[in-house]
């Protein structure tokens, strides 16, 4: 026990460990939450089953019908919308903690009109199939990192410059995103208007393994470099005293935050406001120096699961795309974002 | 013997070449403060051995290897920096930042061990801190705050510690209680404490060693303050004429400027 | 030594020619001298027809929506103290557009003259929200913030008009080609109908240019000076609502030239409000009647809209101001 520092210590032979508590709590407290929530989105709908049923059928035990509509339906969407918001949680939280901004996310930043401009290309130019699509977010949202991180951090350029550098990026990219859609012809012009909206509809297997890969790999490099982060707050200059190699870390949290967003884009398609909104939500709950990536990842994975069960349930008949759900938070957020800052700034 | 001295030097920010064929070494166990009027590189060359920047020709050499053949870390275990732009994150208290100061030696699964506990209580104490332990840096006055910092860097364990104008933006008590603060810490050649310093009166009556720069980053004169300091060297370099007395505390050189004509006899 | 009047009649004629330049490249190979002819003789041909239909009042609409957006960029910089700050940027073209997308689908409206209204409530709507969001907090407003707070507005009304267009494809279609932003296809009444506003709006600019040089000072010093920074914040607020809205709802979203030529006209002749909105004036209609007819030619038979060439020439200068170590404000 330490009474000088905040958070709590374990010590088991030479070996310690430190943690927040109240971050810990709030995590359990989400992970509960989406727990429910699953429950509801796997039992709930126009088959509806009991949560005994729903265990069942996920073990393998159930009705031929129950299984199928779990196993094959219900369960992978659930999956998606649990790991993609997770992504974009941790993207989210990354990026803000680094550009020290709470608005410095991915899909503001500008790599989420990259991954739309490699998407609407093969949308409009390459009529390619789902997984061309797919391929071309991807494609997208990582060159348009690397060209805003080769004119941020290129000679000359200022490593405080990034999140302007890519809204210099992003604003050319939303430009050429005009132009595919005046190009295009006219079912190709609403094909892609409707990608620019991201959906759960027909997610299946195949995206869950997609998604579920990249987090594999890509959560445990960002929370290696993460704990990098508490001194990277204190200045480039202090953190370099401290033994800190302040350009690798910044570049490895920027290239895993970054692939984190472009692989659920490639999952999905954008679903805007969830990388921006799920850190601050749970930097509020859980407190402490700055949104935590695993906090805010299960926070997105909350939000995301949530607004899914909502579009639907609520409107069962138009099968709506998710990101329109969080688009209307997303402004939501803005608002009582801004309503209480403004009140901070009073304090 | 010195543990860190470096050699040739060229040192310049992108465009700019600030200091030119640099040789200067760091008595171990000194107190050095480096002097000189604006831009003539002393905070450039302390980066330089802090390696916080290359130098374009020469080196900087630490324990005897070049500085830049070392990994962070090893040179965070030997070299602590006090930099002069340091940014304390909003609501973090001074408990928690100095602990910072303790990573150079902490790993993934060594977090926070009794010894880390220990040295940053000593630490704090050793700054004069320890009572404000949980209080919000953002509400210190800027005396304690910058003592919170040097907190930070004693935190590391260093043997050498580079210090960067630590007493600007401070009034003059603070100041002076910051200066006690180094000299206590290299009494008895505890550590080196190599310190940039703008006053000249305060670097003279603290320092057991003082290296005068020169516009152009040349080395107009080094040594101990008694053996070095004359009313020609600083007319040279800082265009001011002066006279040399000894300070009535502590006797170490004193410049007092000259007065301007016609003020002199002012009732 | 140049003086700067010397240099101002210099931008203008230079404006003439790019101004002749972009009657007489097109789509259809009219010589130069048939289009100087016909130009001051319309006869009624084929060639007459599409000079004095399309591209003359196409220039002159590029001419007015050039310095209006070039005005209300260099107004923006002065008032936030931003070298960052520009209509497209900063959110409020989009805050236009989204007044557009209300226009098109809640209220049925077509044309420009039924959208310039909804596009100044956006646009003033969208200047605001941008405004508070970027200088709210604690800590101290840099242009970053401001350009972050900017980008954030700017994906929420993109989310907007992404969903009530996919809800609304009629709207969609009517809407996709004006959202490239673009000076084709406008007639004499789109001009006729906006002049009023561009007028005034430029008069209303040109005459806060000496406020604004005392509010480069600094606010505390402004008021010290006896200046009275809130009246000349509102009017400039005023000024760039008009300009930009009506420069929006006339050609679509059109961004950079706010930014980028502002800067240049600094960097001719220095900080001086008194010069710097007069060359601003002269300097922006070049910009964008430059892009409009490169977009023509690069395009043809078709074309590439010009608020597509002024972001990929634009966003350059931007990328380039970012880099600069030393990002201060005016």
């Amino acid at each position: 026990m330490s009474t000088l520092i905040t958070g709590r210590v374990v010590r088991l032979r030479g070996y310690s460990v430190r943690f927040d508590p109240r971050a810990l709590a709030v995590a359990v407290g989400l992970v509960v939450a989406l727990a429910v929530v699953s429950v509801f989105s796997l039992g709930t709908g126009d088959f509806a089953l009991s949560p005994g049923a729903v265990i069942d059928s996920l073990v393998g035990d159930g009705t031929p019908i129950a299984d199928f509509i779990v196993q094959t339906i219900r369960l992978p969407r659930l999956l998606t919308a649990v790991l993609v918001g997770g992504a974009l949680g941790a993207s989210g939280a990354i990026l803000q903690r680094l550009s020290g901004n709470p608005l410095g996310s991915p899909d503001i930043i500008g790599f989420t009109y990259g991954s739309a401009t490699g998407a609407l290309i093969m949308i409009t130019v390459v009529h390619g199939s789902m997984m061309a699509i797919a391929g071309g977010a991807l494609v997208g949202g990582l060159a348009t990192a690397v060209l805003i991180y080769a004119l941020a951090f290129g000679r000359g350029g200022v490593a405080s410059r990034f999140v302007l550098v890519g809204i210099g990026v992003g604003a050319m990219l939303l430009s050429a995103n005009s132009y595919l859609i005046t190009r295009a012809s006219w079912q190709d012009a609403l094909a892609a208007q409707a990608w620019l909206f991201g959906t759960l509809n027909g997610r299946g297997w195949q995206q869950v393994i997609l998604i579920g890969v990249a987090i594999a790999v890509l959560f445990p490099i960002a929370g290696y470099f993460a704990r990098k982060l508490a001194l990277l707050d204190l200045g480039d200059d202090m953190a370099r005293a401290l033994g800190v190699g302040v350009d690798w870390a910044r570049f490895a949290l920027i290239v895993t935050s970054v692939a984190l967003a472009a692989f659920a884009t490639a999952a999905t398609g954008p679903i805007w406001f969830v990388a921006l909104a799920a850190p601050q939500l749970a930097h509020r709950l859980a407190r402490g120096g700055g949104p935590g990536m695993m906090t805010s990842a299960w926070m997105g994975a909350l939000l995301l699961a949530l607004s899914d069960l909502g579009v639907q349930r609520l409107f069962p008949d138009t099968q709506l795309p998710v990101g329109t759900a969080t688009g209307v938070l997303g402004g939501l957020y803005l608002i009582w974002f801004l309503a209480t800052r403004r009140r901070e700034g009073r304090a | 013997m010195s543990r860190l001295h470096g050699e040739n030097l060229t040192l310049g920010y992108d465009q700019r070449v600030v200091a030119t064929d640099l040789t200067v070494a760091i008595p171990t166990g000194s107190f050095t403060a480096i002097v000189g009027p604006n831009a003539c590189g002393k905070s450039t060359l302390l980066k330089a051995m802090a390696r916080m920047i290359k130098p374009r020709a020469g080196a900087v050499y630490l324990d005897g290897a070049e500085i830049a053949t070392y990994k962070a870390r090893e040179v965070a275990r030997r070299l602590g920096l006090l930099p002069q732009t340091s940014v304390a994150p909003a609501g973090i208290s001074v408990a928690d930042l100095v602990a910072r100061g303790r990573y150079p030696h902490q790993r993934l699964l060594r977090q926070w061990s009794r010894e880390d506990e220990t040295i940053v209580t000593d630490a704090m104490a050793a700054t004069g801190v320890l009572d404000l332990a949980g209080r919000l840096v953002d509400e210190l006055s800027g005396g304690q705050r910058q003592r919170v910092w040097l907190a930070v860097v004693l935190a590391q364990q260093t043997p050498i510690l580079l210090l960067d104008e630590p007493t600007t933006y401070l009034d003059i008590a603070h100041q002076l209680e910051v200066l006690d603060l180094c000299a206590d810490l290299h009494e008895g050649g505890a550590h080196t404490v190599v310190a940039v310093l703008h006053d000249l009166n305060q670097a003279f009556r603290y320092a057991t060693h003082v290296v005068v720069l020169r516009p152009g980053g040349m080395v107009a004169a080094e040594g101990a303050p008694a053996d070095i300091v004359t009313a020609e060297l600083i007319e040279d370099v800082f265009g001011l004429g002066c006279r040399v007395i000894d300070d009535p505390e502590t006797g170490t050189p004193m410049i007092v400027p000259t007065a301007r004509r016609g003020a002199a006899l002012r009732t | 030594m140049i003086t700067r009047t010397t240099g101002l009649l210099v931008a203008v004629v230079a404006l003439g020619f790019v101004v002749l330049t972009g009657i007489w490249l097109g789509t259809k190979d009219i010589s130069f001298l048939e289009t100087w002819r016909v130009l001051w003789h319309p006869d009624g041909s084929p060639d007459s027809i599409i000079i004095h239909d399309y591209r003359v009042p196409r220039t002159i609409l590029g001419l007015l929506v050039g310095a209006a957006l070039g005005l209300s960029g260099a107004l923006m910089q002065a008032l936030t103290r931003n070298p960052l700050a520009d209509p497209g940027l900063l959110g409020v073209s989009l805050g236009a557009s989204s007044g557009v997308v209300v226009a098109i689908a809640f209220v049925g409206v077509s044309g420009v003259l039924g959208y310039v209204w909804f596009a100044f409530v956006g646009a003033a709507i969208a200047a605001v929200v941008v405004y508070l969001l970027g200088s709210a907090g604690r800590t101290l407003a840099t242009p970053e913030r401001l350009v972050l707070a900017g980008a954030a507005v700017t994906a929420v009304l993109y989310a907007f008009n992404t969903a009530v267009l996919l809800v609304d494809p009629r709207a969609f279609n009517q809407f996709r080609f004006w959202n490239a932003g673009s000076l084709a296809g406008r007639d004499y009444d789109v001009v006729t109908a906006l002049l009023p506003f561009l007028a005034v709006g430029i008069a209303l600019a040109l005459a806060l240019a000496r406020p604004l040089n005392v509010l480069a000072l600094g606010e505390e010093m402004s008021r010290a000076l006896g200046a009275n920074v809130g009246r000349t914040r509102i009017a400039g607020a005023v000024a760039v609502t008009l300009l930009c809205g009506a420069a929006t709802a006339a050609a679509g979203p059109i961004g950079f030239v706010g930014l980028a030529v502002p800067h240049v006209a600094r960097l001719i002749v220095g900080p001086d409000q008194r010069w710097v909105l007069p060359y601003t004036l002269v300097l922006s209609p070049i910009l964008l009647i430059g892009s409009d007819t490169l977009g023509r030619v690069i395009g043809s038979p078709g074309e590439v809209q010009v608020g597509i060439v002024t972001a990929f020439v634009g966003a350059p200068v931007f990328l380039a101001l970012c880099r600069r170590r030393k990002l201060s404000a005016l």
